[in-house]
């Protein structure tokens, strides 16, 4: 009885393990190889490659992980249901309470995938300039060159040539976004033009309330916070278009809060951008001077939820909009 | 282990006795003159009037109040003194006001008959059974709403909702769900089955209990009386400073959470006291079932969770009425607070939504597998840790939010870490069927789908808490799928097992269990085929809470859109099988209908008043299936043991 029970118990764990090896390595195969280069975002930047890779990684030590747990209760289910014939009794007592070996077992198991996952995980955010998400105001992961180039930004003396970082402005609005490109004189634009191969330094904020900026393609999404820089990364890869959607609830339009940008070449890039400023121009000198974050006067966005005139918001940084309250 | 199987001759006497009855008060004074649902409705009327009323008298010459022509004070004031209208109508205050002016507060009779549950009773069964019928209307409710989002979804341009309409709909599905779940389970099944679970002859505070479920039943009026002031637009998160700039819904959103959290409060406290106090003799902690393990975790985190919550509803409150600035920016307050607050108590929420499943599915699987629960300790262990480390990973909702960039790591280690007490609960649930007679009753078929369901949602889980994957999925359709899968696949699931497999208790009547089956497959099937395309729809780049959205994914959406009215239509056979099998064709149910050797099924049926002629003495671990010879649980003091089922084949 005994030696048929740990046979039986051996037969059944050997063909479990045998069903979930060959699954699993078939899904790993197949998804690693055929849809792991097409998964989002895609490639065209080098976050979008970068993220794309973690998905994949992550992925393919999720697919054992889920075929592992499938496998075991589908042959649960069929094989030791009391519907079938021949099934065995339950058996109870101490063995079925507890396994010391299987419990020690499984904890060691999840605990070192976690551990690795979230190492994994920490090293690609590092490397990655913080993976194209929005570090903040003061990013703790930048590549070489942003910090001069975004200091040279808001000192006015920004000039972009192909090769260096260039700082774009994304500012979020009740309900679209536009850009400012500092190194062009300001000028602002509804339309999102980058230049291939750049390190890209977006600089995004909100004139009312939050929304978030989500490059799709590009693999960049940062929150516009009222009165907050919030800076991420991406470097280009390719040219073509990308999506841009809001991606945080901001009222009543958030579902009509997209617009599209394109990569193009750094030639194409100098040219719609001096044909803008010097187009813009007359726009541009009745805008605020550059600045990392605009507070709307009474007058502004955010509904005139402060409207006694006799409130002025105080703060250093430049007043988007009619420079006097309203009365 | 060392096994009593003595029965101690002093514990029996004095514990818990049933309290001696007074005289009566209007609470449980029998007939329509005194209170119950209808003086409660009259109540809450009345209180918004006077303090619609008050709130325009003292604010309205106010100019920012003048000029903006809505008057938010009034509305809070409205809504507040309605739930005080509320509660004194129900009763909820007699005792502690009859207390307080020096008076005895009489401990009533209670009422017999249906009319118990349109009364402030002081039953846990009658409560249980109250909350019930709660949780199903907010759900409902909820459903409708999902069915009206999921209407303007089949088409990405043409619009059967006004986008104001849409946005409307969606903040009140969310915020409705999302309360209805923090009570699904903890306020039915925990309330009915607490006590009877633990030895006890009622819960440690009947009133803080009672006032649990009324105030929860203000809270869903006070969220819904949202939609006639105007909605809300910003989703159940309610994120500043869209919430600073919505209109008088928002005031329904900020106070209904202020009224549900005090719901949540009450409720967890009750629950968490009676567990820690009023186990019966001989139930130690190693010995108290797995589900009551797994309340007591969520009590813990209904206590200590929700006062963030409350606050954070308060601020918001005080922001839109009387201007101070707690999430205004312009003027020294942070948008990032509300987002830190919210999700400090958000992310506790979340495993509130998951720990009392976790507890069902380890309650019911010993039954059907006719075995013991697999590493029990590591099971109660699991619900500890997940319950501890909930507390710290509140951040990583804010991963691209901009606030503390060099934080990350630490919040996606957090994150992650919580997947190892999480997956103790799978090897509890893959331990216990191994080498198991498994019987597919309906309840079965529910833990099982748990497990298939739940595995999915942890597991997208891990891709959300990753920092670079989190760029793409984060605010869209993948998190969206991620988080239905726990709390609907989870939670949900579970209801559904813990509804089919304790209502026998509860009601004495036998859910049908063919209907049962119809409901089961199809609600698994087409929860499956709703949200599993969402992943894809979120990964292809749909944002969430859109009503416009790229054209080639609208065949994935019509997709989840028709799967989702097929879900809609299990429910309806669920409620189907709830009328059919609970009054139309009554099935009358055997005592212990799946031969369970959980004490609740030990005690008399219907439960007497006050649960035990005597209370029990626990003699031995619970779950102690297929092992012949084995000790009875508990000795219930009638002379009689209670018989213990040895193998599978002993049931009829
Ligand atoms: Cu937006």
């Amino acid at each position: 009885m005994a030696a048929e029970n740990s046979k039986g118990e051996v037969n059944d764990l050997r063909r479990m393990t045998m069903i979930w090896v060959v699954l699993s390595v078939v899904a790993d195969l197949l998804f690693w190889f055929l849809v792991g280069p097409h998964v989002p975002p895609g490639r065209m930047t080098e976050t979008a490659v970068n993220n794309q890779r973690t998905f994949n990684v992550l992925l393919v030590i999720a697919l054992p992980v889920l075929i592992g747990v499938w496998v075991y209760l589908g042959y649960a289910a069929t094989m030791w249901s009391a519907k079938r014939e021949g099934v065995a009794e339950s058996v109870g007592g101490e063995g079925a309470r507890t396994n010391r070996k299987v419990q020690v077992w499984w904890i060691a198991l999840t605990s070192v995938i976690v551990i690795f996952l979230a190492g994994y995980g920490t090293f690609a955010v590092i490397a990655e300039h913080g993976s194209g998400g929005g570090e903040g105001p003061n990013p703790v992961w930048s590549p070489s060159g942003a910090t001069q180039a975004e200091t040279a930004a808001l000192s006015g003396s920004s000039s972009w040539t192909p090769g260096h970082v260039l700082v774009v402005q994304v500012i979020g609005q009740q309900w679209k976004f536009t850009y400012r490109y500092p190194s062009f004189g300001g000028f602002e634009s509804d339309k999102l033009v980058l230049p291939v191969n750049t390190e890209i330094a977006f600089n995004v904020t909100s004139l009312d309330v939050i929304h978030s900026f989500w490059a799709y393609q590009l693999s960049v999404k940062a929150d516009a916070n009222p009165q907050l820089n919030n800076v991420a990364y991406t470097e280009t890869k390719h040219t073509g278009n990308f999506t841009v959607r809001c991606s945080e609830l901001c009222g009543l339009w958030h579902g009509s809060m997209y617009n599209f940008g394109k990569v193009v070449s750094s030639t194409d890039f100098m040219n719609w951008a001096s044909t803008t400023q010097s187009a813009n121009a007359a726009n541009t000198a009745n805008l605020p001077p550059f600045a990392w974050t605009y507070v709307p006067d009474a007058n502004g966005a955010s509904g005139g939820w402060y409207p006694d005139g006799t409130v002025t918001p105080y703060s250093t940084v430049e007043t988007y909009g009619s420079k006097t309250p309203a009365s | 282990m060392t096994i009593s199987a003595e029965r101690p001759t002093d514990v029996v006497a004095s514990i818990s006795a049933p309290p001696p009855s007074a005289a009566s008060s209007w609470t449980q004074r029998p007939g329509w003159l005194s209170q119950h649902l209808g003086t409660a409705i009259v109540g809450a009327v009345l209180g918004y009037v006077l303090g619609h009323w008050f709130g325009n008298f003292v604010s309205s010459s106010y100019p920012y109040i003048a000029n903006s022509g809505q008057n938010a004070i009034a509305d809070a004031l409205g809504l507040s003194v309605g739930v005080l209208g509320w509660l004194l109508g129900i009763g909820a205050l007699n005792y502690p006001l009859a207390k307080m002016i020096g008076r005895e507060g009489g401990e009533e009779p209670a009422v017999e008959g249906w009319s118990k549950y349109f009364r402030y009773s002081l039953d846990h069964k009658t409560v249980g059974m109250q909350y019930i019928v709660g949780v199903l209307l907010f759900m409902f409710t909820g459903g409708l709403l999902a069915m009206a989002i999921r209407t303007e979804l089949l088409n990405p341009t043409t619009h059967v909702f006004s986008p104001d309409t849409y946005i409307k709909i969606v903040s009140e599905h969310g915020t409705i769900m999302m309360m209805m779940a923090t009570s699904i389970i903890v306020g039915p099944l925990g309330n009915y089955l607490v006590p009877l679970m633990i030895g006890a002859r009622r819960m440690a505070f009947p009133r803080i209990e009672a006032f649990s479920f009324w105030i929860f039943v203000a809270g869903y009026m006070v969220i819904f009386s949202a939609l006639p002031f105007g909605g809300f637009p910003t989703g159940w998160t309610g994120y500043a400073p869209l919430q600073t700039q919505a209109g008088p819904g928002m005031v329904s959103y900020l106070l209904g959470f202020a009224v549900i959290g005090l719901g949540m409060m009450a409720a967890g406290f009750n629950i968490a006291v009676t567990i820690i106090n009023y186990r019966a003799p001989g139930m130690t902690w190693s010995r108290l079932p797995i589900f009551v393990w797994s309340i007591l975790a969520t009590a813990a985190l209904l206590t200590l969770a929700t006062p963030v919550l409350f606050a954070g509803g308060l601020f918001g409150l005080l922001d839109k009425t009387i201007q101070t600035s707690f999430y205004v920016t312009e003027h020294g307050g942070s948008s990032y607070l509300w987002q830190n607050l919210f999700w400090f108590f958000g992310h506790p929420e979340v495993y509130i939504m998951a720990l009392p499943g976790f507890g069902i599915v380890g309650e019911i699987m010993p039954v059907f597998t006719r075995k013991p629960l697999f590493a029990y300790k590591v099971a109660a262990a699991g619900m500890i840790g997940v319950a501890l480390l909930s507390f710290f990973v509140w951040q990583h909702h804010l991963f691209q939010s901009g606030i503390n960039p060099d934080m990350r790591p630490l919040f996606m280690l957090t994150t992650e870490l919580i997947s190892i007490p999480t997956g103790f609960i799978f090897l509890v649930g893959m331990g216990t069927l191994y080498k198991a007679k498994i019987r597919y009753e309906v309840p079965m078929l529910f833990c099982m789908a748990l497990f298939f369901n739940f595995l999915i949602g942890g597991v997208t889980g891990v891709f959300l808490s990753d920092v670079p994957v989190n760029v793409t999925v984060h605010g869209g359709f993948f998190v969206l799928s991620h988080f239905h899968y726990t709390i609907m696949g989870g939670l949900l699931f579970a209801f559904m097992a813990g509804l089919y497999f304790w209502l026998p208790k509860m009601t004495g009547r036998m859910m049908n269990s063919r209907i049962g089956k119809w409901h089961f497959w199809t609600m698994f099937i087409f929860f499956n085929l709703t949200f599993f395309p969402m992943f894809v729809i979120g990964l292809l780049g749909q944002p969430r809470r859109v009503f416009t959205y790229a054209s080639n994914l609208q065949g994935l959406n019509d997709f989840s859109s028709v799967s989702a009215f097929l879900l809609g239509i299990s429910f309806l056979i669920f409620f189907a099988n709830l009328m059919w099998s609970m009054f139309i064709s009554p099935v009358k149910a055997p005592a212990n209908p799946w031969d369970s050797l959980g004490l609740e099924w030990q005690t008399a049926n219907p439960v007497p008043p006050y649960n035990f002629e005597r209370i029990p003495v626990i003699m031995t671990d619970p779950y102690r299936y297929s092992e012949p010879g084995a000790p009875a649980f508990a000795d219930m003091g009638d002379g009689l043991t209670q018989s213990s089922s040895t193998t599978s084949s002993d049931q009829a």
